[in-house]
């Protein structure tokens, strides 16, 4: 069986198939969700390290003497803090103050930044970016299809990706990055990011499908003595809802501001206007968002879904779950919800509605999980 | 995974397993595959009336809810309690982990599932082999 013509491939999608991987649509993409199982690879990430193929991902690079002024007006964090290899969690934000898409922003140097960007989203955010960027002296190219981008992720991630590269990965903070041999290919770009919520790298290599089959298959054998598994988007769900980091078309999307979403730490006000910021403002000065998103655990029997009602007690609709699923780490169900802010409170009772019943949950604390901090001396 | 001859199947996957007017009921193998790890079953209850091709109740996996199917009409006689702790156990063995009994209330109703060769076939060509 192979994939319907009308569905994009990224150049591991033989190899996925051959893996035996439940290939799904996701945006567009044939992409596998699970291999072994999606407990399995969720555990191994957050116990071990898993590999994931995350291709689809788009790269938008913005090069001239103009860029960081182009940056800094299309994303809403502040790109003038970063250092050169340094990254920052960011978005594009439409004049409303609602989400284009979530970005990752990476400074390559002074007139040279990359942005990572999300599969089904990638068309849109380039001209976007492009229409926007217009009036700055920068250059806008799209460079998604040069690379095949892997995710290494997990506590055993460093030490397996090291046994590949010349790059010294210890000195590589988190949310970092660095150019090194990788497999024996000079100037790959490693950076310490991940969507998983766990420590990781995720590497940037031609994408040929014989490269890109051949590292993916060193990076097998190198993590092999810690277990590594080859994990599916399912797991990689998962992972990142336990960490309770967004996904567009979920928690962001056109019609969420960043305040409802609860973004406020990446978002700059004090940097002054870029795209976005003055609805901000007038949010801010009527006193606030009226829903925010929020972290739930069901409490009684039942598994809180995508796009199921929230009820108050006394059994009235008052939000919506935006991403519901068993926790296979925290062995719990969980949720992330809009609903208004007077029961955005820790603690607060809310019911979730499963198949018509009114299934009790509480208001918790987000992230539902945070990954255990660094060990100084660990064990290699 | 071989589909046990003597069962009789319908195209929602639940399985029969009928000896004379009672009657174990579960999902098949090509099921529990497509669902992946399974986390939750919604069990009916004892005594509880079923109706062929009605709701009785779901199963879980981590990342879907799927509906169960009657696949006969019946009163419930026994439900498995173990898969409320262990639901996973339909993952091990599908064929084996029922999920309730009932008494027939119209044995004739049987005639119209699937074999298992006609299962075999409806869920390979399900599954785009």
């Amino acid at each position: 069986m192979s994939a319907p013509a009308t569905l994009r491939k990224t150049p591991l999608n033989a190899l996925h198939r051959r893996l035996g991987a439940k290939m799904v649509d996701f945006g567009g993409w044939d992409m596998p969700v699970e291999y072994s199982g999606l407990i399995a690879e969720h555990m191994a990430v957050r116990t071990g390290v898993g590999l994931f193929d995350v291709s689809h991902m788009g790269d938008i690079q913005l090069r001239g003497r103009g860029t960081l002024d182009a940056v800094q007006h299309v994303s809403m964090n502040d790109a003038s803090r970063l250092q050169t290899g340094q990254a920052q969690y960011s978005a594009l934000l439409y004049p409303q103050g609602t989400f284009v898409d979530d970005v990752i922003v990476h400074k390559f140097s002074d007139n040279d930044y990359l942005l990572v960007i999300n599969a089904g989203t990638r068309e849109k955010d380039y001209s976007w970016v492009r229409s926007q960027a217009g009036r700055f002296d920068c250059h806008v190219s799209d460079y998604s299809d040069y690379y095949t981008q892997l995710a290494i992720q997990g506590p055993r991630a460093e030490q397996t990706l090291q046994r590949l590269t010349n790059a010294d990965l210890s000195q590589v903070k988190f949310y970092w990055f660095t150019w090194g041999t990788v497999c024996g290919l000079p100037n790959t770009l490693i950076a310490r990011t991940g969507y998983t919520g766990e420590d990781g790298f995720e590497i940037y290599v031609p994408s040929s499908e014989a490269t890109s089959e051949r590292v993916w298959k060193e990076v097998m054998e190198a993590g092999r003595e810690f277990g590594i598994v080859p994990c599916g988007l399912g797991a990689r769900n998962t992972l990142r809802l336990e960490s309770a980091l967004s996904l567009y078309g979920h928690e962001i999307s056109d019609s969420i501001n960043v305040w409802e979403a609860g973004l406020d730490r990446f978002c700059k006000l004090e940097k002054g206007p870029f795209i976005g910021s003055e609805a901000l403002q007038s949010v801010q000065a009527a006193g606030g968002p009226e829903r925010r998103l929020v972290g739930l655990e069901v409490i009684e029997r039942g598994i809180a879904r995508d796009g199921y009602r929230v009820l108050d007690l006394a059994g009235n609709a008052i939000g919506n779950v935006t991403s519901g699923s068993p926790a296979p780490f925290l062995k719990k169900n969980i949720a992330l919800a809009y609903v208004p802010r007077a029961l955005a409170e820790p603690g607060m009772e809310v019911a979730v509605e499963i198949r018509g019943c009114p299934v009790k949950a509480k208001v918790v604390p987000i992230p539902f999980y945070r990954k255990p901090k660094k060990v100084a001396a660990s064990a290699v | 995974m071989a589909y046990p001859a003597n069962y009789r199947y319908t195209r929602e996957h639940e399985w029969i397993d009928v000896s004379g007017s009672s009657a174990a009921v579960g999902i098949t193998d090509h099921a529990q595959d497509s669902l992946g790890d399974i986390v939750f079953v919604e069990l009916p209850k004892v005594g509880d009336r079923v109706e062929k091709g009605k709701v009785f109740g779901s199963v879980e996996s981590v990342k879907a809810v799927s509906d169960l199917y009657a696949p006969a009409s019946g009163t419930v006689t026994a439900i498995n309690e173990d898969l409320t702790t262990a639901p996973e156990k339909i993952n091990a063995d599908a064929h084996a982990a029922w999920i309730m009994k009932i008494e027939l209330s119209n044995p004739s109703e049987i005639d119209s599932l699937l074999t298992a060769a006609d299962y075999e076939a409806y869920a390979r060509e399900e599954a785009g082999h």
